[in-house]
């Protein structure tokens, strides 16, 4: 079976700063597929350009089949009706409540009937465990629930693929169980392709299928869950099991500590 | 040769931030079908952006229009002119502080909340949410947004004249003794259709255009923090004042230049 997303020597520059530089992946079908390397790597960039709101320097990005940077407007929207995608704030439309959220892109790609919408809204907020909550604006959930909602957005349309950009970031430890549960279910059931971007070690590799470690603009690792806790890549041993000091040093670069304590000059 | 590469630097930035505003303009003007798939959100838009405005805006009128009527008795009743109140306050009015006031109080009301809303918007990820839903922003959210603005200006302009009118009658015949009829008959002969009032109305329409663009554009682009989204909201504010009052020279030169 081939790829769902695959990418090829990818190459991306903010400004003068390359955030990558060669990046070649698979992301396969059916699976959840887990991103993961410290902030400010280009995570969020990453799924921007696999979602086509951004366009690579140097290199190609396939979804589907179909090459994502050289697409219409028209062929890229058509296109991202079969993405989902849950940004980290959950991204909610601040002036719809919980129910029309959800309506929003049946609304705006469906012309079904407002009956077999309102059993859709009520069937996709069941799955996330917030069918209770249809009436409450986004400034009155908490921001486990908002990311629920966000899913629940993000699935209204049956997508075939589901980005999740920091899904567990902020919250505490049973709305973090939730959403890792959630995760695994929304992909299994609906037999979607699940890809995360996340700094959290513990929980990613729980659910991930297959897993893929970036720093510095380039894949330094990829595997199993099994694979990378194994690894004795260094720089992966000290992400994964989280040690402060390794390849990335506690301290950043800094004059000399009789310089910059005692005053003396060189 | 560092100074002048500073400057070629700004002036590439002024272009290029120009040309960007441009597209903007060009992507919102292109997709005025919004305006008819997004009614509804025209109307509530109109009503943020308009309904919302005419408070400030009468009372400013009022007060323009007494301080009209103060200062011009001053000065005409030295020339024994008072019958010419009127003709000075409503043209005054119609044609430079009706457009121009109106114009810089909605870019501290109404511009200035446009910024703020689409710049939260867009560091909330929101019109990224939009994108990915296939739904584009421009259409869904500036079209409705920039056309209420177009529409209000004038529509506010003329609610400023009006009540500035009133206001200069009231301290004029009110409170100055000048007489009635010739006050309103002055005024109705001197105050010409087409050269004070048309020229008005699209002083103000061109206002409300650079007013709502600059808004949105100063939202659209902001840098997504909190910090951004105030300066662009200053901007907003400062950009739109100057453009306006420059924008004024000009019209008024072609306009009245005989
Ligand atoms: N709109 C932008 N303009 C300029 N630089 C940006 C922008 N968005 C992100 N960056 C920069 O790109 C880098 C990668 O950002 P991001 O993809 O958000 O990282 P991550 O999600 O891994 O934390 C960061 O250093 C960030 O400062
Ligand atoms: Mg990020």
């Amino acid at each position: 079976m081939s790829a769902l997303v695959s990418i090829r020597n990818l190459h991306f520059s903010r400004g003068d700063r390359a955030i990558f530089n060669g990046v070649d992946l698979d992301i396969p079908r059916g699976k959840i597929t887990a991103i993961m390397g410290p902030s400010g790597t280009g995570k969020t960039t990453l799924l921007k350009l696999i979602a086509g709101q951004l366009v690579p320097d140097r290199g190609e990005i396939t979804v589907d089949g179909q090459r994502i940077d050289q697409l219409s407007t028209k062929e890229l929207y058509a296109l991202r009706t079969r993405m989902g995608m849950l940004f980290q704030s959950g991204a909610l439309l601040t002036d719809l409540s919980v129910y029309e959220n959800v309506a929003y892109p049946l609304r705006e790609h469906t012309g079904l009937p407002e009956s077999m919408i309102r059993k859709l809204i009520l069937m996709k907020l069941e799955a996330v465990g917030l069918r209770g909550a249809r009436n409450l604006m986004p400034a009155e959930l908490s921001g486990g629930m908002a990311r629920r909602v966000a899913m629940a957005r993000a699935i209204a349309l049956d997508p075939m693929m589901i980005l999740y950009d920091e899904p567990f970031t902020g919250q505490d430890p049973i709305s973090m169980g939730v959403l890792v549960d959630l995760i695994r279910r929304l992909n299994d059931a609906a037999h979607l392709t699940s890809v995360m971007v996340s700094h959290d070690v513990p929980e990613s590799m729980s659910i991930a299928d297959y897993v893929c470690v970036i720093s510095g603009g380039k894949i330094i690792e990829k595997g199993s869950p099994g694979q990378l806790r194994a690894s004795n890549n260094p720089w992966t041993h000290q992400f994964i099991h989280a040690e402060s000091d390794g390849p990335v040093p506690f301290h950043i670069g800094a004059p000399s500590k009789e310089v910059d304590f005692l005053g003396i000059d060189e | 040769m560092n100074w002048f590469a500073s400057i070629g630097r700004r002036g590439i930035n002024v272009l290029r931030n120009l040309g960007r505003a441009l597209l903007l303009l060009m992507a919102i003007l292109r997709a005025p079908h919004g305006l008819v798939t997004r009614f509804r959100e025209f109307l509530a838009q109109l009503y943020s952006v308009g309904v919302l405005s005419l408070l400030i805006i009468s009372v400013s009128g009022v007060f323009v229009g007494m301080v009209l009527g103060l200062q011009g008795y001053y000065i005409l009743s030295r020339f024994a002119a008072e019958s010419t109140l009127g003709v000075f306050i409503a043209a005054s009015l119609v044609r430079e502080l009706g457009p121009v006031v109106t114009a810089l109080l909605f870019a501290g009301r109404a511009g200035s909340a446009l910024t703020a809303e689409i710049g939260l918007m867009k560091a909330t990820e929101q019109l990224s949410a939009l994108e990915m839903m296939a739904v584009n922003p421009v259409s869904r959210l500036l079209v409705p947004r920039f056309f209420a603005g177009v529409v209000s200006v004038p529509l506010l302009a003329a609610m400023f004249n009006a009540l500035g009118v009133l206001g200069g009658y009231f301290v004029g015949v009110g409170l100055m003794d000048v007489d009635t009829g010739t006050f309103w008959a002055q005024m109705q002969s001197q105050v010409d259709f087409d050269k004070d009032i048309i020229n008005g109305v699209i002083k103000s329409v061109v206002f409300g255009v650079i007013c709502t663009w600059i808004a949105l554009f100063q939202g659209y682009e902001a840098v997504p923090t909190s910090e951004g989204i105030s300066r662009a909201t200053t901007r907003t504010v400062v950009h739109s004042s100057l453009a306006v009052l420059g924008m004024d020279f000009v019209l008024t030169a072609l306009m009245f230049g005989d």
